[in-house]
């Protein structure tokens, strides 16, 4: 193979080239680099072919409104054209005449507080639930006692917002089932669904009630690759309870929490959003006005398009900058991260 | 529900061994406390929603809202709502937007994933790229509506459809279960003479049944599950999908600003009916989810794992 440039099996420049699992080629063969650009596109049409229609979905709905962020930079009136494409050529341009309202707009960094804050908080009463949790599983010696619970609690992962806020309110609500036990025992129920001051107690109660089975799924597997001879051999040197799970657990999911951590961090603007939406006016702006919510009210809710994509722009901007750091840090740690240069 | 035990790799099972110590027993009482809990924390309130849908007026009269213990089964709710009216159409909506969205989602996903299987072919790391981008940059939610009102996709399930048809994270799951296939076995069809969209049908396809399967219900979860797209997209009250309806059933109250009048009904709904809608709109869910649960760790984290 390596002397003769041209294979002698007929068909055999057909298949490509295996890319990362193939052994290393010999040097000086950089054969599939000289193929010509018709005999590629011969072999590989079908590809190409089959790459299109997620190509024209992400050009038209992702790639589209990435570039139409530029209407952040106008004043943009829906109502000067037939439609947005119109609307938007008519538009007047006014350079970052709507981010210097943004940044002076008080509503703007309250959202922003708001956001970090909820962040913040699920990062320490949230995110190390699903460990506890898969722990606590892995721990069972009954397989069909775990497939149960898991069974159970992976299932409201798969409920909408709507449902799980549904469910809060028909259980915790002013109408719900605690208040209605509360008031046939004469108490006064309390007021737990509408409360601005324990709103982030309640968020993230829905969350937990949401995803914490959810959440343990990686770690279960993370936890399964342990190799059960380094318990055996720590338990045989003395090793407690608690001293393997310090020394032999963690540092086994420690790749995977770190994983996790970055990508939260890297999401620190976002929370759920419509979550947040959904309660937003039965709680009040002052304690669920998020970012998000925010881009929503200020500019299709009220027709401010340039606006909120302003205020989306610098979300989106400061958001990127996150994840990247995140994940700089990630690699500096000596992690996967999100990415990895190939 | 199956309690088929999910973890394959190595799961614990049987005796404990000999040199682990015995838990105490306030461990162990403290650990069945929390995971009851937790169980019951999922099930009482399905339990209690679906009891109190399937009870009569003068039981949940009685019984001041909701209905715990079941005292005789009283289908009337769910007569009434299938007579017709807001339920049952936003349920016809929801199920063509589900079964529509998925199979177009499915389509597009595992085309594109295939396609970007095969390292070497011609514009692979630009499509690469390209396809991967948008798990950076989310696509923004203004020049979004714009662009879908633009395209006159509003009040139609396309809009529902079509912005969420491709998610670039099942996109990686099934790439990486396309790469795990033996490159020998590609090679073979191919020499053989067959084009990739025979090896997709004939070959890929059949070894990725499992990851199809999960993929499969993670986008008819989320068809099934959209709410926030219709409230942007979906203005007339006879195309709202199910959730939206639900809603405004439920919780009109907490979130006046995004919900209209109740749709479409003279009478405020009894609690009875209300029950009856969460019961239908969660039904879907757990009638399919059990059947594809146990691909989760085998379809999901090796794709991720490996992609």
């Amino acid at each position: 193979m390596t002397t003769s440039g041209v294979t002698a099996v007929a068909g055999a420049d057909r298949t490509r080239p295996r890319g990362p699992r193939r052994p290393a080629r010999p040097a000086g063969t950089g054969r599939r680099r000289r193929l010509p650009l018709r005999v590629r596109l011969r072999r590989d049409w079908q590809l190409l072919v089959m790459a299109v229609p997620g190509f024209v979905i992400l050009l038209v709905f992702s790639y589209l409104p990435i570039a139409g962020n530029v209407i952040a930079f106008q004043d943009y009136n829906p109502y000067v054209g037939d439609d947005p494409l119109e609307a938007f050529l008519r538009s007047e341009w006014i350079g970052f005449g709507q981010f210097q309202l943004l940044v002076e707009d008080p509503a703007f960094w309250h959202a922003f507080a708001n956001t970090l804050t909820i962040t913040a908080f699920q990062l320490v009463f949230f995110f190390p639930l699903p460990i506890v949790l898969a722990i606590m599983l892995h721990n069972l010696l009954s397989s069909r006692l775990r497939g149960f619970i898991q069974t159970v609690v992976y299932l409201p992962h798969f409920f909408s917002w709507v449902l799980v806020i549904t469910f809060f309110v028909q259980m915790l609500g002013g109408a719900g089932l605690l208040a209605q036990t509360m008031r046939d025992a004469g108490l006064q129920p309390w007021n737990i669904m509408s409360n601005p001051d324990t709103f982030i107690l309640l968020v993230t109660a829905e969350a937990v009630w949401k995803d914490v089975g959810w959440g343990t799924i990686v770690f279960l597997a993370a936890l399964s690759t342990i190799d059960t001879n380094l318990y055996e051999a720590a338990a045989t040197d003395g090793a407690g309870r608690w001293r393997r799970l310090w020394h032999i657990t963690l540092p086994g999911l420690r790749p995977v929490i770190v994983l996790l951590l970055i990508l939260r961090l890297g999401d620190a603007l976002s929370v759920g959003f419509e979550q947040f939406i959904l309660q937003r006016d039965a709680v009040g702006r002052e304690a669920a006005e998020v970012l998000d919510t925010f881009v929503y009210h200020f500019s299709i809710a009220t027709g401010n398009y340039g606006y909120g994509a302003a205020a989306g722009l610098v979300k989106a901007a400061i958001g990127l900058c996150l994840i990247l750091a995140a994940n700089k840090v990630a690699h500096k740690l000596g992690e996967r991260g999100i990415y990895s240069r190939p | 529900m199956s309690g088929t035990a999910v973890l394959k790799p190595r799961p614990r099972r049987g005796n404990r061994p000999a040199w682990e110590d015995q838990p105490t027993r306030a461990g162990q009482l403290l650990r069945a406390i929390v995971l009851t809990l937790l169980v019951l924390g999922v099930l009482f309130p399905l339990w209690t929603v679906l009891v109190t849908s399937l009870s009569s007026r003068e039981t949940i009269a009685e019984a001041g809202g909701f209905v715990i213990v079941p005292r005789g089964i009283d289908t009337s709710a769910y007569e009434t709502i299938f007579a017709g009216g807001a339920v049952t159409r936003a349920l016809w909506i929801s199920t063509q937007v589900t079964v529509i969205g998925t199979a177009v989602a499915l389509a597009v996903t595992v085309l594109a994933a295939y396609s970007l299987s095969r390292p070497g072919s011609l514009g692979y790391r630009w499509l690469l790229a390209y396809f991967l981008l948008p798990f950076l940059i989310y696509p923004p939610l203004v020049p979004k509506y714009l662009v879908v009102t633009g395209l006159g996709l509003k009040d139609t399930i396309w809009a529902l459809i079509l912005p969420s048809a491709i998610s670039v994270f099942n996109l990686v799951v099934v790439r990486g279960f396309f790469q795990a296939i033996p490159q020998e076995l590609l090679d073979s069809a191919r020499i053989d003479g067959a084009g990739d969209f025979r090896i997709l049908v004939r070959i890929a396809l059949p070894l990725s049944k499992a990851v199809v399967a999960v993929i499969g219900l993670f986008y008819a979860v989320s068809y099934w599950n959209v709410w926030f797209d219709a409230l942007l997209f979906i203005d007339r009250n006879d195309m709202y999908p199910i959730q939206r309806v639900l809603q405004s059933y439920l919780l009109a109250g907490q979130a006046p600003h995004t919900s209209g009048a109740t749709v479409g009904t003279t009478m405020p709904p009894t609690e009875a009916i209300k029950m009856a809608v969460v019961v239908l709109t969660v039904a879907p869910i757990v009638a399919v989810y059990p059947f594809v649960q146990r691909h989760f760790i085998k379809g999901v984290l090796i794709g991720a794992v490996k992609g």
